[in-house]
């Protein structure tokens, strides 16, 4: 349908860089996500597309076509770029019924009679709003609006959908189930999708490719889900992509001196060089055993979160979070109490060079 | 993360050629007269000169004046936020009877024009021709009249009734939002109801009194009619009756227009000076206790005093709004003034007689309707663009486009009338003195910031995302304006329309220095006619007057609840 290339662009707001030489290829029919903290310039980079706002430098193209191009001064107005958009506040039209919603962009482009009643009601049944079509917006839920302004997005098929954070305001179980209608709607209408969020959740759950902004508007790392999560580019993205444990290594000789402690790193070494080391983990990376090889630890925290026990423990100086299985800590006698004694295990860690700070601090 | 409607603007386009357009609008109905009023007040024949200024202040006239503002706005003041403040408390914070009725009766005065009250208190109250009077000394006997309306008193008296209800809103909405907890927490410390209500309910409404005090204040400062029927036959003046007067009696001549400059310049520094103390007063009793939610406030039980202040209540009512409204309509239908009602000294003749023979008093209902339709339309569309550059357009300076919106909010009536006089009279080439076109302009200037006001109120709610989501979905500018914004809006472009146009309706002060042989409003009409002894005809047309504001009033809410509803 349409692939976008976004070439070298900046963007400026108050004097105030947002973007900076930005550049960035979709291609055609792919789920793209962009991942990034709240104000880290994603939402202005969406807005450059859909043509709301004008870049200072570079230029970006929809197709092959140019639709921006700072230096000829030429802007494809929004109405003029064949996208859908969906609007973090869903920005439903409150005066219109449901149908007239999803109709707007069919009108617009002189359907009529039958055709436009057939093609509407197909969307609104496409988003399971079968039956609403008369209501007005507010009559309906937050996840019923969001699922019009999806409809109307995708009535007119266009060969682009933006979405700005469209699942924010969702409660959990509406949100997985949007993400799989949204992921479902790619596939049978292969539209290109840029979704923009900075859920990592849903990031790596609907992207066939996602890219990690960081807060100066920096793309730090492109990839699919899968090469992101398992090979990040630094600490930043590994930081992004879930809860992160942080532990600072010192290279002497041939020893790498865990913390600020006597024990040292006892699995295969690392991949890297350098004096200064810091090895990240996730929380289900974390083995643990009341007795053994390992670092020794204490229990600060223990919470029972109903699946998993969530364990605070500190060794070697730090604080590192554990997650464990309910059903194994009481197969193999885990159940641990604040202040107990234990060894901990990494199963895979992430070397990064020079010392990285700690989420938790003592 | 900022959301901006349109792409950072280079260079000279839409926006500012609106921009432009609307800050052209407003220097020329809003700022160009106001600043000829300083201009003619403070340059003789080209020089500065202070000196006359002085001269100006210090005769005995004009500081007459000033201390009657002084005198009668104080006096209304204190007995407006008084009555205001007691009214509000008894229907929100006892357990009064049929309280809600109550609520909505105490906001009538607000519909009536405070001069055809004083008119009607004239009728019943004036010291020898009063019925009232009239009754006490004919039929009971006594050797003095009862009460003499055209006194301080009286005129302070007339203007409370008309004008309590600006401290009565804010108050009854203070003490509706704020929470009981506060209340409650004290009485669990310790706390009597009498303490509790001085040292903690007292403070927390304080800066709602106060700021509708001012409001009371304000009105009163600028208050032509009331004080016009019933001071100046014994010599009781404000500073608009006394500019009213240097306009009408002296034919227009320099010297008189000039004393009628300096006096409004005083007027304004004194409005500035209330409106500062307002903001002054609401900045700092921004106390977050008073929370936006309404809360179900502990009431205090009345026991005894339950039935003996709801006739008070009723009787209050009744003599304000009741006995003045049928006063106007009884006089309204007699042969002549001064008989007693009977059946047989009523008529219908008189109303006949305004509505279908007299051109004076047809002319007068047709411009006022004309004007306010005129008024309330250009001014409710201007005022849409306006407010469009100022909330959602992003260019530079719309903060002074604001301002000068809003300034006429703050400038008394008559020195906008004056304004418009000095521009509009053909020292700048359009002269449209006399003519119906003169009053239109000073409307629009007088009425532009309410307008402002509705539509920016109503703008805002239309989020940017609304507009960017048409536009995502194929529709120009013009069409998401035409689709999305303008339905939207529409709502508050009519609350715009009524807010001018009832007001205007029943306007005074403003077309009574303006008017011409031709182009008296139902206003100047009712004024001129109570003035030339025609007391029957002047009653005749207030209470014609009085139909069409309630008829309208009612239409307003027909159409504004009908809209909420949908």
């Amino acid at each position: 349908m349409a692939s976008i290339e976004i070439r070298d662009v900046s963007k400026r707001y108050a004097g105030r860089a947002i973007l900076s030489g930005l550049s960035l290829a979709l291609e055609d029919g792919e789920c793209f996500t962009l991942l990034g903290p709240s104000g880290c310039g994603k939402t202005v980079l969406l807005r450059l597309i859909a043509g709301f706002e004008a870049p200072d430098s570079g230029s970006i193209l929809i197709g092959d076509k140019a639709v921006a191009d700072a230096a000829s001064g030429r802007m494809a107005p929004p109405d003029k770029r064949g996208l859908g958009m969906v609007f973090q506040d869903y920005a439903v039209w409150p005066h219109m019924t449901v149908f007239a919603n999803v109709a707007y962009p069919l009108r617009l482009a002189g359907v009529k009679g039958d055709e436009l009643r057939d093609r509407t009601m197909r969307c609104v049944e496409l988003v399971g709003l079968a039956g609403l079509d008369q209501r007005l917006p507010s009559q309906l839920s937050g996840g019923q609006q969001q699922r019009v302004a999806l409809a109307r997005a995708l009535v007119s098929e266009p060969g682009i959908l933006l979405l700005d954070e469209p699942l924010n305001n969702l409660d959990a179980n509406l949100r997985e189930e949007m993400r799989f209608e949204i992921k479902a709607l790619q596939q049978k209408t292969g539209v290109t999708i840029l979704y923009v969020t900075h859920d990592q959740e849903i990031a790596l759950g609907i992207a066939d490719r996602l890219a990690v902004m960081d807060e100066h508007g920096k793309l730090c790392q492109i990839g699919t889900p899968e090469e992101v999560y398992e090979h990040p580019a630094d600490d930043f993205v590994f930081r992004f992509l879930g809860i992160a444990n942080f532990l600072f290594f010192t290279r002497e000789g041939n020893v790498l001196r865990a913390g600020n402690s006597r024990e040292s790193w006892r699995g295969p070494p690392p991949d890297i060089d350098g004096k200064l080391l810091t090895a990240g983990f996730r929380p289900s990376d974390v083995l643990l055993a009341r007795e053994g090889e390992g670092f020794s630890g204490i229990i600060r925290r223990a919470s029972f979160l109903g699946a998993q026990f969530d364990y605070l423990i500190e060794i070697a100086g730090v604080l590192i979070r554990a997650a464990l299985p309910s059903h194994e800590c009481v197969a193999r006698g885990l159940l641990f109490a604040e202040g107990d004694a234990c060894r901990v295990e990494l199963a895979t860690v992430q070397w990064f060079a020079g010392h990285v700070a700690a989420a938790e601090k003592l | 993360m900022n959301t901006r409607t349109k792409p950072a603007p280079r260079g000279f386009g839409t926006p500012e050629l609106l921009f432009l357009l609307s800050v052209g609008v407003l220097v020329v109905v809003v700022a160009f007269p106001m600043l000829l009023i300083f201009f003619n007040a403070f340059w003789v024949n080209g020089h500065f000169n202070i000196v006359d200024v002085l001269a100006v202040l210090r005769r005995e006239e004009t500081y007459q004046a000033l201390l009657n503002s002084l005198i009668l706005s104080g006096g209304v003041t204190v007995t407006g936020t008084i009555v205001g403040t007691f009214f509000a408390w008894l229907v929100t914070r006892t357990d009064l009877p049929f309280k809600s009725t109550m609520k909505l009766l105490f906001l009538v005065p607000f519909m009536l024009p405070a001069f055809i009250g004083a008119l009607a208190w004239k009728m019943l109250l004036s010291p020898r021709a009063g019925y009232i009077n009239r009754l006490f000394m004919d039929v009971l006997g006594f050797d003095s009249p009862f009460f003499d309306i055209y006194s301080y008193a009286g005129i302070i008296l007339v203007e409370t009734m008309y004008l309590f209800p600006f401290v009565f809103i804010q108050v009854s909405g203070a003490l509706e939002r704020m929470d009981p907890t506060l209340e409650e927490s004290a009485r669990i410390s310790g706390a009597d109801l009498f303490t509790i209500t001085r040292k903690i309910t007292i403070p927390l409404v304080l800066p709602s009194i106060v700021s509708g005090a001012l409001l009371i204040m304000l009105y009163s400062m600028a208050h032509f009619g009331t004080v016009a029927v019933l001071g100046v036959e014994i010599g009781i003046y404000n500073i608009p009756v006394l500019i009213y007067e240097k306009i009408h009696q002296s034919a227009g001549s320099f010297d008189s227009i000039r004393t009628a400059t300096v006096l409004a310049t005083v007027l304004v520094i004194t409005a500035a000076l209330i409106l500062w103390a307002q903001n002054r007063v609401l900045a700092k009793g921004k106390y977050q206790i008073i929370a936006g939610k309404s809360f179900r406030p502990t009431e205090l039980k009345l026991r005894g005093l339950r039935i003996p202040l709801l006739i008070l209540c009723i009787a209050y009512i009744a003599l304000t709004i009741v006995l003045p409204t049928a006063t106007i309509f009884m006089v309204g239908g007699l042969k002549t003034y001064g008989l007693p009602f009977t059946l047989e000294n009523m008529t219908w003749g008189n109303y006949n007689h305004i509505l279908f023979e007299w051109d004076l008093t047809r002319d007068s209902i047709w411009n006022s309707i004309s004007l306010g339709i005129a008024a309330a339309l250009i001014t409710m569309f201007a005022g849409v663009v306006i407010s469009y550059v100022i909330v959602k357009m992003k260019v530079r300076g719309k903060g002074f486009l604001e301002f000068l919106g809003m300034l006429p909010f703050s400038v008394p009536g008559s020195v906008i009338a004056l304004g418009v006089i000095l521009a509009w009279s053909g020292k700048f080439g359009i002269n449209l003195y006399n003519t119906v076109w003169i009053i239109l302009v000073a409307y629009i200037a007088r009425y532009m910031a309410f307008s402002l006001k509705a539509n920016s109120a109503a703008l805002e709610q239309v989020h940017d995302s609304l507009v960017e989501a048409a536009r995502a979905a194929g529709a120009s500018m013009a069409q998401a304006l035409r689709d999305v914004v303008v339905p939207l809006v529409r709502p508050g472009m009519i609350a715009a329309f009524f807010l001018i146009f009832l007001p205007a309706l029943r306007e005074l002060t403003v077309s009574v220095l303006l008017y011409g042989p031709t182009t008296r409003t139902i206003g100047v009409a009712i004024y001129t006619l109570n003035e030339d002894g025609e007391t029957v005809y002047s009653a005749a047309l207030a209470g014609i007057a009085l139909i069409i504001i309630v008829v309208g009033e009612i239409l307003i809410k027909r159409l504004v609840t009908g809209k909420s509803g949908a």
